[in-house]
């Protein structure tokens, strides 16, 4: 393709909480600083930094991007922001790729942070826009319906029940024990997630990730640069990226199909032709239970309808056949919105490089995915990580 | 990573918030819209008016779209006519609500639906509530038909439409 | 062949009035919360100073912007007089209608910081403050700081 290859070659992250008392810079800051020290670099070997944060309304900021700017280390450097709902945090590693890849810059250090907790009485609230203000706001529409009415439309058309899907519940928040940031990791059962209080029906509270503060940030570097600075630099070998329409209920919810062409997009570009064989590990997208098997679907990484029976037989364990969510996902780690997706990122990194600690995978893995997804049931972005 | 390193953050708990432990800052943006119907919109809502659900053709690509549209998103070509359809549909998923817009419980749950609506393509559906029926006996695929208010007191919003329920 | 109509019937024109139901509650941050309580507690100010960049924070920051090293260790006492270094008078309030009083709004370097504190400028001699003049915080009594920007009333020009 002529483009030049890029390497992860440090991350770091702050704790997800319910509540900071660091401004949004300085999450950005922590997050990045720690990012920088961990392969020895500083600000000066950067060349340029991708903010990735969710919209304005929630840290209450206008022009969050330029805002966070200097906390993440873009004082007087090129600096861009995207934003594509939740996808963003795999979406931004792929706008610092370009920076690279293209040649225009040798180093890029990747941001993604947000700060809910500063969204009174609730950022549900701030997410009332996504619904048509002419012809769905009127109805009183809460956030919650339009994932209950793809989860049941899923459960629905391939005959998979709460019980099936509460299995990611508590695989996830159990991963999450081993994370040293994680918000709301527990030891829980599948009946605990179903006795759990009904949200809206078939969402119930155990099935949702919570509303976190957090930051997550990523240092990327061109072939020369990354060889020079670390042993082990984990290569984004694809990216894809694909939008649906606005019209979700002209779409059938039970398949995402935005996800499947950026994962082929992703796929074609690192080579995988076969992904369930290909791949060792992976982190879709997890904000609710039933996303983790809709997304594996979407991801290609097994047939339509058959993830919840991959859970079932224990495939998806972090000492299974094809590890999921090691990190503990959104249902365990949090779900700062933009951080979430980058965190799942890192962990893949991590996991890759052996210094993923006690949520280390078995078996030595070198091609891990990590997948994010937004917006109103529209966005797909994905990334191929190899050692 | 090490498991063993202190993660940089400071959470917050609500008990701090409530001692007044940490200092913070109010502010309501107080953020107001006059949002324009727009051509397609602004006739939905004319003709919801008058007790009718209406939608867009497109010739290339043969879909009849509710919500109407005045150019087709996949053609990207503007629509072709207007089509009346029936007020009645297929739900194509439900779900029960005991949340409000802000996240606060409400004992008696609303139905959300996703209802396909006759005389419109396959697929093609709008988001409503189901009413007049118990949410225990809502079936996927039940067939539906709109309770309209009384011709007086329609906005012309899709409100004019009380709810769907089963026949 | 498509077309686009164009609106013929006045009443097909619609508006949906609605808001976006949110307030903010922001907190300080760590550099910011030990500013105010300072601010509050003892009436003094405090920047941060990268020693290594010689430039010292005001408001205070958690890190320097330049070199990225942590500031946390590195508070100093700044103010409390300072050296107007711009200076506007506001007619209309934040909703464009005409204030009651003009407001005369500076950008203040206190002594020994290198950032800009912007706030009112008020007492005898406001009006012929201008870029050069010498002021000094005049804040509200012990009690009845509550760790806001606010604590301090204004800026007013200094007597010698």
């Amino acid at each position: 393709m002529g483009l030049r290859r890029v390497a992860v070659v440090g991350a770091g992250m702050t704790k997800f909480m319910r509540r900071a008392m660091e401004t949004g810079r300085e999450l950005a800051w922590q997050a990045s600083s720690m990012a920088l020290e961990s392969c020895e670099m500083t600000r000066r070997d950067i060349d340029c930094v991708v903010l990735g944060t969710a919209p304005d309304t929630f840290d209450g900021v206008h022009m969050k991007g330029e805002y966070l700017a200097d906390g993440a280390g873009g004082w007087q450097k090129p600096v861009m922001r995207g934003y594509v709902g939740g996808g963003t945090g795999v979406f931004s590693p792929i706008q610092g790729w370009y920076h690279v890849a293209s040649g225009l810059f040798d180093t890029c250090l990747v941001v993604c942070e947000e700060k809910m907790s500063t969204c009174l009485p609730h950022p549900q609230a701030a997410f009332l826009t996504i619904f048509d203000n002419m012809l769905e706001r009127p109805l009183g529409p809460n956030l919650i319906w339009i994932f209950a009415l793809e989860m049941h439309r899923y459960m629905t058309v391939h005959g998979v029940s709460k019980r099936d899907i509460a299995l990611v519940s508590v695989k996830n928040k159990g991963n999450a024990l081993d994370h040293p940031c994680a918000q709301v990791a527990q030891k829980i059962t599948v009946d605990d997630v179903l006795n759990s209080e009904t949200l809206v029906w078939p969402v119930s509270w155990l099935d949702i990730s919570p509303v976190s503060d957090g930051a997550v940030a990523l240092v990327l570097a061109a072939e020369h640069v990354a060889k020079r600075v670390t042993d082990k630099p984990v290569w984004i070998d694809g990216v894809g990226w694909h939008l649906d329409s606005a019209y979700w209920t002209n779409r059938d919810l039970y398949y995402p199909k935005y996800v499947e062409y950026a994962a082929r997009m992703a796929y074609r570009m690192a080579g995988i032709t076969e992904p369930r064989k290909q791949i060792q590990i992976a982190e879709p997208y997890d904000p609710f239970s039933y996303k983790e098997l809709h997304h594996l679907e979407g991801l290609l990484l097994c047939g339509k309808g058959e993830a919840a029976q991959m859970t079932a037989d224990g495939v998806t364990q972090r000492d299974g056949d094809l590890p999921v969510c090691p990190s503990g996902g959104l249902l365990g780690v949090g779900n700062p919105i933009a951080a979430a997706g980058l965190m799942k990122v890192a962990e893949i990194f991590w996991q890759l490089r052996g210094e993923a600690g006690k949520r280390q995978v078995p078996g030595k893995p070198t091609t891990g995915v990590a997948q994010a997804w937004g917006d109103l049931m529209q966005v797909g972005t994905v990334t191929v990580l190899r050692t | 990573m090490t498991s063993e390193r202190e993660y940089p953050g400071t959470p917050l708990t609500d008990g701090q918030l409530r001692r007044g432990e940490v200092l913070l800052v109010e502010h309501e943006p107080n953020a107001r819209y006059a949002w324009d119907a727009g051509v397609a919109i602004g006739r939905s809502l004319a003709e919801l008016k008058k007790g009718r659900l209406v939608g867009r053709e497109c010739y290339r690509c043969r879909r009849i779209v509710v919500p109407p549209r005045m150019f087709c998103e996949q053609c990207f070509r503007p629509t072709d006519r207007w089509v009346y359809l029936k007020d009645s549909g297929r739900v194509n998923t439900y779900s029960i609500s005991y949340l409000r817009w802000d996240a606060t419980r409400v004992a008696k749950p609303s139905i959300p639906a996703v209802i396909e609506i006759d005389g419109a393509s396959k697929g093609m559906g709008i988001l409503h509530l189901l009413g007049g029926v118990k949410p225990e006996d809502v079936q996927m695929g039940m067939r539906v038909k709109a309770v309209w208010k009384p011709p007086r007191q329609r906005e012309g919003s899709i409100r004019d439409i009380r709810y769907f329920r089963p026949y | 062949m498509g077309s686009i109509e164009q609106i013929s019937q006045i009443e097909n024109i619609r508006y949906v009035y609605g808001d976006v139901p949110i307030t903010f509650q922001y907190t300080q941050g760590i550099a910011g919360e030990r500013f105010l309580r300072e601010l509050m507690k003892n009436g003094r100010f405090l920047g941060t100073r990268c020693a290594q960049c010689a430039y010292t924070y005001l408001p205070p920051r958690l890190y320097c912007e330049r070199c990225f090293a942590s500031l946390e260790d590195a508070w100093v006492e700044v103010g409390p007089r300072g050296t107007v270094e711009a200076v506007t008078v506001a007619h209309l309030d934040l909703d464009g209608e005409p204030l009651a009083e003009p407001q005369t709004l500076a950008l203040i370097r206190l002594d020994g910081a290198d950032g800009l504190l912007v706030h009112r400028i008020g007492g005898t001699g406001a009006a012929e403050v201008e870029i050069g003049t010498r002021v000094e915080a005049v804040l509200r009594p012990r009690r009845q700081r509550k760790g806001s920007i606010l604590d301090i009333r204004h800026f007013k020009p200094t007597s010698s």
